[in-house]
């Protein structure tokens, strides 16, 4: 069996077992938990594809989310659409978003591209503020159904959801980095010009991962109307999704999907249970500093040191 | 009613917020500009200052934008030690695009958290003398709550760009932004010379913080809504062009307020990022910036 | 008038309630099971300002109540976790309290945005739920079993600045123009729009009416289009940062008026009495509460002195004339209505919520069915007399004068702003 049939096959028997198990172990506040460590396990993902594979630093993660959370909130009102189809939808306004932030800036050296997607979160929080219809600074309130489909209640649900999504962001992921687009990716972030310079159409490929890293990312914030009941411009363009995406990737490492997923799953965890055990003011504190610590020492992240050693085992 | 003396007295109230942050964006302009180095850290090291002006003020009863001047060596300092650490795990690496940017970055938090914890969330302000008071001069009235930073900015920026000129360092400091190999033949030490170029963009910084602290009252967060602004200045500016950004913050100034004035306050921000935005799509180098792309 | 009846029968009403969870001797210790009070509380980020001091007069309460005899006999423990001023962690918080640490009663965290997150979770487990300073939070769920404190009552946006109208009435000559200017954000947005109303309903028209957005830096803009428009009264719907930007501005350019204020969240902030002294005479705003004679419920002065020595300690906010009264009566009303469920089943509590009166430190509440004060309480005072910028003054009665509502009323509008 090929490599990505095994990838697959893994990611459908983690996806059983893990709802299985957090049924037999009847907590909702699992549910819960899990909903928002999968959710950075997504975030960080997509941010990934732009960042590890390209080469390319996004700073407005909080934009793209929020787009996705407001692109929910927006058809819920007009068109009373289901969640699903909003999580649909939600990718697609926020892989225009990505398309269009790349076209407008991609032409320019990398660090353009940050300036530009820090100034399009305040220019969209602006604009959804200024806007009644989505609330306003106001914000929107949405009711939960009782339960859906076959699953008990609606939080079990929201689980199962972003648990699809997540690992169909693995997959997307693990995808480009096999496919041609993955390898192209690499030479931009080696060497932009000598790949200009080789042929490869970098404008288009750069263009390919930052729409498919901001669906990624719309499709993360669609349900959060659904999961937190009220939503504010304040809470759907937070700074932390920025944070937190880009922390939990450095620190677990950007050379494949594992880094993010190994980052997210760490942070996230430490951070929930800090936030129900000790007092979390510090808690920023400790992932901006642990941030710094690992870009200083050890760049590659923790799968860079996880393979490091191995590599170390090879040769003793 | 838009009567002339309202669009004049927006014009004047633009100017001295543009002043303020021309001051603000300064540093980055000298960091970003000429070194290439990111420091998205540079409006919390701002608000670093303002805090410990405060303090200082607090304490020994000086003028804020005297204990700004008294701040601005020691900040020097750090920006050099800052510079050496980013040279040695990141510059010399060649990983200033990704690893760098996070460095900042977490700085940036690291800094404003660290602010929180020690201060607390609460504002921080400094009584002066002649905060409250105007100086007015026929239909247009200028609030020294404003002027007086203006103008230590202005002061500050006069003495950046003589020094640039006319000094050794400053020339070299202007050179290696051009040409470090070309430095090297000169038997100059880039390295040292960069150095001492991010020492002095922080220490732009440590004045800008005492500015800040006349014109409002500062509390941690307050960084956030500096740091796109003097983001959208430097590269309206362009990249490298001095003088540049004190015209871009000047026009940023008065643009915010006109559309303040005349449409209200709603749109300013939008206003003022649309335009970075358009500017990255039509002309990326910005208004004064060479080919920088 | 209600207040005075109240002072006089709560005591009363006291003494019975001693009695009968003490079963007849009074400081009694209380013995059993401690009963487990959950909530989340910000006690970081952005609104860590009002979230501390609120836990800090919950815990107060804590204390109070277990020298009391604690509640139904049993001693009180409170549970709070930080939810960091992010609605996101708010229903997680509330699922490990009920699911996990299997809290008795709940309690809501301070604020719409950290509120309205909770409602699903306890709503769908049924239990009572009293908020803290929530707006409206109710109007889409309409949770039988909640209440919320906040004096705003369930007609904010069109009732909210009645009383500014109101006392404006009594200026000579009787104003004819207003300008209304507010941060674009929930609360203040309702605020102008009850501005908008209420000019409507006394023939005042509006000649200014903007919204700036938060991080506006340079307010002299919109002080000075205020300024040409040259209005008779000025309203101002602001946050701490902007009020005192504002006010500033005011002082600088020398905007004049009939009267000035408004829905002004700052001046009720310590930090910020301190920064503004004697700038705040004759300023009308908005407030929960103030140290006048008038408002002295019983419990008042000692909550307050005791708040003042903790808060000191803790180096929160120091006053304590906003969230914390507030707070300190959220769980005054849970204790009364537990006890008159005689029990913790929380179909019973919610009940007892909606049926008759509870006293509190401010003063006495009754509920509506979807639990907001059955009559809004928006106070109205005006600062005189204030010399300086020490804090001392501010506890003294006759610096913050009661204009509004009449019940209150501890003092007479002085003309004009700024105060000469």
């Amino acid at each position: 069996m090929s490599r990505v049939m095994y990838l697959h096959i893994g990611l459908v028997v983690a996806a059983v077992a893990m709802i299985l198990g957090l049924r037999l172990l009847g907590n909702e506040y699992a549910w819960y938990m899990g909903y928002i460590i999968l959710q950075y396990v997504l975030l960080a993902v997509s941010w990934n594809i732009l960042a590890g594979y390209a080469g390319y630093v996004n700073f407005g993660t909080a934009a793209f989310f929020a787009a996705g959370a407001y692109t929910t909130i927006l058809l819920g009102k007009w068109l009373g659409l289901d969640l699903l189809l909003c999580v649909l939808a939600a990718g697609v306004v926020s892989g225009l978003l990505g398309l269009g932030m790349g076209w407008l800036t991609l032409r320019l050296r990398g660090v353009y591209f940050s300036i530009a997607t820090l100034s399009l979160a305040v220019v969209l929080q602006t604009l959804v503020v200024n806007w009644p219809y989505a609330g306003g600074s106001s914000g929107v309130y949405t009711l939960r159904p009782q339960d859906y489909l076959v699953f008990g209640n609606f939080s079990e649900f929201l689980f199962v959801l972003m648990l699809v999504l997540a690992f169909s962001g693995i997959a997307v992921a693990a995808w480009i980095e096999r496919s041609r687009l993955g390898l192209g990716l690499t030479t931009i972030r080696d060497d932009e010009r000598a790949a200009a310079a080789a042929g490869v159409p970098t404008l288009r490929l750069k263009l390919a991962a930052t729409t498919i890293s901001g669906a990624l990312m719309g499709m993360a914030g669609a349900p959060l109307p659904y999961y937190a009941s009220y939503l504010n411009p304040e809470a759907a363009f937070s700074l932390n999704y920025t944070i937190n995406a880009m922390a939990m990737t450095l620190i677990g490492g950007t050379q494949s999907w594992v880094g993010p997923v190994i980052g997210a799953v760490l942070l996230g965890t430490l951070q929930q249970g800090a936030t129900v055990t000790i007092s979390s003011a510090a808690n920023l504190l400790i992932v901006g500093g642990v941030m710094i610590l690992f870009v200083t020492l050890a760049p590659k992240g923790i799968l860079g040191l996880i393979r490091a050693r191995r590599r170390k085992g090879d040769r003793a | 009613m838009l009567d002339s003396f309202l669009i004049a007295n927006a014009v004047t109230s633009g100017l001295l917020l543009g002043c303020l942050y021309a001051i603000a964006s300064m540093g980055l302009a000298v960091s970003f500009g000429m070194l290439d180095v990111v420091n998205i850290a540079h409006p919390a090291m701002m608000v670093l200052a303002s805090f410990l002006i405060a303090v200082i003020c607090a304490a020994s009863g000086l003028d804020p934008l005297l204990a700004a001047v008294l701040l601005a060596p020691p900040f020097g300092l750090l920006g050099a030690g800052l510079y050496r650490v980013y040279y040695i795990f990141f510059e010399r690496r060649g990983q200033e695009a990704m690893q760098g940017l996070a460095f900042f970055f977490g700085l940036m938090i690291v800094i404003e958290v660290a602010l929180i914890l020690v201060w607390g969330g609460d504002q921080r302000w400094v009584e002066t003398a002649y905060g409250g008071h105007s100086l007015n001069l026929g239909p247009i009235g200028l609030p020294l709550r404003m002027l007086f930073p203006a103008l230590m900015a202005l002061a500050a920026i006069a003495v950046l760009f003589v020094w640039l000129r006319r000094s050794f360092t400053g020339r070299a400091v202007a050179a290696v932004a051009q040409d470090r190999e070309a430095l090297r033949f000169m038997a100059i030490n880039p390295i040292r010379i960069k150095t001492i170029a991010f020492g002095l963009s922080i220490a732009l910084a440590a004045i800008a913080g005492g500015c800040l602290i006349v014109v409002q009252p500062v509390d941690a967060h307050s960084g956030h809504i500096y740091l796109g602004r003097v983001l959208a200045v430097v590269i309206l500016a362009g990249l490298g062009s001095l003088p540049g950004t004190l015209i871009a913050a000047l026009i940023f100034g008065v643009i915010e307020n006109l559309t303040a004035t005349i449409f209200g306050p709603a749109w300013s921000p939008a206003v003022a990022f649309g335009l970075l935005l358009v500017m990255l799509a039509f002309r990326p180098q910005g208004m004064f910036g060479g080919a920088h792309g | 008038m209600t207040g005075i009846l109240a002072r006089h029968s709560f005591g009363a009403l006291a003494s019975a309630l001693m009695l009968l969870t003490s079963g007849g001797t009074l400081a009694q210790t209380p013995s059993g099971e401690p009963i487990r009070i959950g909530g989340s509380m910000s006690l970081s980020g952005g609104l860590a300002g009002s979230g501390r001091p609120s836990q800090l007069a919950q815990q107060i309460w804590v204390e109070d109540i277990n020298a009391r005899g604690g509640l139904l006999g049993r001693p009180v423990e409170l549970i709070q976790y930080d939810d960091q001023s992010a609605g996101a962690n708010v229903p997680g918080i509330y699922t490990k309290l009920i699911d996990v640490d299997k809290v008795d009663l709940v309690i809501s965290g301070y604020g719409t945005a950290i509120i309205a997150p909770a409602m699903p979770v306890v709503m769908q487990r049924g239990m009572a739920f009293i908020a803290l300073l929530g707006s409206g939070t109710n109007e889409m769920f309409r949770y039988p079993l909640a209440a919320n404190i906040s004096p705003v009552g369930p007609t904010m946006s069109e009732d909210f600045s009645k009383g500014f109208f109101t006392v404006a009435q009594g200026l000579d000559p009787v104003p004819k123009t207003v300008a209304i200017a507010g941060l674009d954000s929930d609360f203040s947005n309702r605020a102008m729009e009850s501005a908008r109303e209420q000019a409507r309903l006394f023939n005042i028209e509006v000649v200014y009416d903007r919204s700036y957005p938060p991080g506006t830096v340079d307010f002299s803009p919109i002080v000075r289009s205020i300024q040409s428009a040259k209005p008779d009264l000025v309203f101002f719907a602001s946050y701490p940062p902007d009020s005192v930007a504002l006010l500033k501005a005011v002082q600088e350019l020398g905007l004049e008026a009939q009267m000035l204020g408004g829905g002004m969240i700052g001046p009720q902030v310590t930090a910020i009495k301190a920064q503004l002294g004697a700038q705040l005479n004759n300023l009308v705003t908005w407030d929960v509460y103030a140290p006048e004679p008038t408002m002295d419920f019983p419990g008042t002065t000692e909550f307050l002195e005791r708040y003042r020595e903790v808060a000191a300690k803790q180096g929160a906010e120091t006053l304590g004339l906003y969230a914390p009264p507030l707070a300190y009566a959220q769980v005054q009303v849970l204790e009364q209505a537990v006890t008159r469920a005689g029990s913790l089943e929380q179909a019973a509590i919610g009940a007892e919520l909606h049926k008759g009166s509870f006293q509190t430190v401010i003063g006495e509440l009754t509920f509506d069915e979807l639990g907001e004060w059955a009559e809004e309480r928006n106070l109205w005072v005006q600062y005189q007399g204030i010399e300086g910028n020490e804090l001392e003054q501010f506890k003294l009665p006759g610096r913050q004068v009661i204009l509004y509502p009449e019940i209150y009323k501890s003092g007479e509008l002085r003309t004009g702003f700024p105060a000469k």
